[in-house]
């Protein structure tokens, strides 16, 4: 079904960024013209999922080329979902943001940028050409780049030269891997490629090109061993930047491995996605054995961001319908609760001054709502029943389980410990123990309701996650099957 | 021709590891630049050496050009552009700050004295120039930081 609603979650962000960008002096057209941009996109996400849902694939030919040539737009399930979740995450975090940006940053176009991050994200999301990737994703770091260092602060200007050069980097590889694989195959047509991959008599050398875009995607997503940039820069940016990233960037990496090598490299799952379910594993225990050495409550949620990543990639590791479902599933648990739990650091910061955990404690009892937000987000990180992340965990253990990866399940389950006794840590430090006295301030109560939004949904997915697990089961099907992304894209053949 | 181009892609992508690998910060940028050098030549070489004429309907007969890995490489060229410029641009920022081209070093060192100066004479002023002259957890002045 060819569908224009498939070009919006991109073209919102692109027009209403420059309109921001123009308007950057008046923080009022900024804070309330953002928001209802935000609203509006997450609207048209809501109704394009709808759509998809109702009548299968949407496309869309970019100045009418029929593919293999031209730009193809498509919107399968799992795209839906993403985009509707990425929607959910803009509008919170700027929620967030409106309250505590500070004003310089807000004139210097901090607005603007934040729309350009989400084109690039949804337009990473819809693209149905590896090439297009490639441009989306730069579209979306080069704002990140500017977010990450808008400011000019010394911490953030190690980090943003440590951020820049490390995805440059890796976007050279993903240049280099474009044109190996289009040497190869002669298209860069995700669904043409899939075709041709399957068909290709001599397959094995596909392996090449598959491998260098598991490096190039490893270190967007940051997996193991490519994840030394993230607690190096993520910490470093102010709090609703790192928010936005840590819920949506390394997402958008793991959606590009989810979709590549679930639609196009799946001649070989013997060598690569037993490849990628090694650096599941270890970017799991490593992550997550970094955080707990940290005792400021950025750089402990910073570092979890890697752990969890590694649970996605497991699994799609798995390769089957049950491993893909449960993985999207988990990705959307975890960039609503990750996104939270930032929010709600936010809220400390706004109370205490400080991420520091040694110059908090006691928030509990002065604020009751913060520490009830906090332990139901946190309790859901580290997948207690009956939060989404219990329901995430154990579909991916169930899925491992079912296929006799035992050894990268045992992982899971003893790193799920280790990202409990984390969060208890800032509970412990944070919430209990003695009101330090040195001038707590109040939250007002506006600044509540991004984070709680967001709380709320885990909770609603976790009671009622038989929906999203009714619908990632259709968009994993649809994924590992191919036919109908296949027939939607070149059916006009 | 292959050969010379392969030859050609290898020394980019060899000295531009060498280069990122300094801990001198112009050094790294000159070294990203070769970097992505070699991955242009790469796309252009990937799809084959170019050996026709230009794909221009009705300008004659025989074997044409693809023109597709041309219009990527084009693209390519212009991002690498424009992130180049935005690295430089934190390259002098960081340079202006903390006085020297050295990527690694404490996070948070301040600039020396000096180096504040001179980036305020330039008519430059950093954040970090102002949070030194303001307590510290004050809201941020409205001032200009381009």
């Amino acid at each position: 079904m060819s569908s224009p609603l498939v070009f919006l979650p991109v073209l919102l962000p692109l027009l209403g960024g420059i309109v921001l960008w123009l308007a950057r002096r008046s923080l009022g057209v900024g804070r309330w013209g953002s928001l209802a941009l935000a609203a509006v996109t997450l609207g048209v996400e809501v109704a394009l999922l709808g759509l998809v849902r109702a009548r299968g694939v949407q496309v869309m030919f970019a100045g009418g080329w029929v593919p293999p040539f031209g730009i193809t737009l498509v919107v399968d399930l799992t795209s839906a979902i993403m985009l509707v979740v990425s929607g959910i995450v803009g509008l919170c975090v700027l929620g967030h943001a409106v309250q505590t940006l500070d004003p310089d940053r807000e004139r210097h176009g901090f607005y603007a940028l934040y729309q350009f991050l989400f084109m690039g994200i949804n337009g990473a999301f819809v693209t149905g050409d590896i090439f297009n990737l490639f441009v989306f994703f730069e579209v979306m770091l080069i704002a990140s780049y500017a977010l990450v260092s808008l400011g000019s602060e010394p911490g953030q200007l190690r980090g943003g030269v440590h951020y820049l050069v490390t995805n440059l980097v890796s976007s050279t590889l993903f240049v280099a891997a474009v044109g190996t694989l289009y040497g190869l195959a002669g298209t860069l047509n995700l669904a043409d490629l899939a075709v041709k991959v399957a068909r290709a008599p001599d397959p094995a050398v596909f392996t090449i090109p598959a491998a260098v875009f598991i490096v190039v995607f490893g270190v967007k997503s940051a997996l193991f061993p490519l994840y030394f940039w993230l607690p190096a820069s993520y910490p470093a940016a102010p709090l609703p930047v790192t928010a936005v990233f840590a819920g949506m960037l390394t997402k958008v990496g793991v959606y590009a491995v989810l979709r590549v090598f679930s639609l196009v490299f799946t001649h070989d799952p013997g060598y690569l996605h037993a490849a990628l379910l090694v650096v599941a594993g270890f970017t799991m225990l490593l992550g997550v054995l970094g955080a707990v050495g940290y005792d400021n409550w950025k750089r402990i949620l910073s570092v979890h961001i890697v752990s969890q990543v590694g649970y996605m990639i497991m699994g799609i590791g798995f390769l089957s319908v049950a491993g893909l479902a449960a993985a999207i599933f988990f990705i959307v648990h975890q960039i609503l609760v990750k996104t939270a739990l930032f929010l709600i650091a936010g809220l400390a910061e706004r109370a205490t001054g400080a991420y520091d955990l040694g110059e908090m404690g006691g928030l509990a009892g002065r604020y009751p709502v913060m520490a009830s937000l906090f332990m139901v987000a946190g309790l859901s990180l580290a997948g207690v029943p009956p939060l989404s992340g219990f329901f995430g965990k154990f579909l991916l253990i169930r899925a491992g389980l079912a296929q006799g990866e035992v050894a990268v399940v045992a992982v899971a389950i003893v790193v799920s410990f280790f990202t409990l006794y984390s969060m208890m840590k800032i509970w412990r430090y944070a919430f209990w123990g003695e009101e330090k006295p040195a001038g707590l301030r109040p939250v007002p109560a506006a600044l509540y309701l991004p984070a709680a939004a967001l709380v709320a949904f885990s909770v609603v997915l976790g009671l009622g996650g038989e929906a999203l697990l009714v619908l990632s089961q259709q968009a994993a099907a649809q994924l590992l099957d191919g036919t109908a992304y296949v027939m939607a894209v070149l059916g006009a053949r | 021709m292959e050969l010379v181009l392969a030859l050609v892609i290898g020394v980019l992508f060899g000295t531009g590891t060498f280069l990122m690998l300094r801990r001198n910060l112009i050094r790294v940028v000159l070294g990203l630049g070769l970097l992505s050098h070699g991955a242009n030549l790469m796309l252009m070489a990937g799809a084959g050496v170019p050996r026709g004429r230009a794909p221009i309907l009705g300008a004659g007969a025989g074997a044409v050009v693809d023109p597709l890995p041309q219009a990527l490489v084009l693209t390519a060229i212009v991002i690498g552009f424009g992130v180049t410029a935005f690295l430089l641009v934190l390259a002098y920022r960081h340079i202006a700050t903390f006085g020297d081209v050295d990527v690694l070093g404490t996070p948070m060192d301040p600039a020396p004295a000096r180096v504040q100066a001179r980036a305020a004479a330039d008519g430059e002023r950093t954040v970090a120039g102002r949070a030194a002259s303001r307590p510290a957890g004050a809201p941020g002045g409205g001032g200009d930081f381009r």
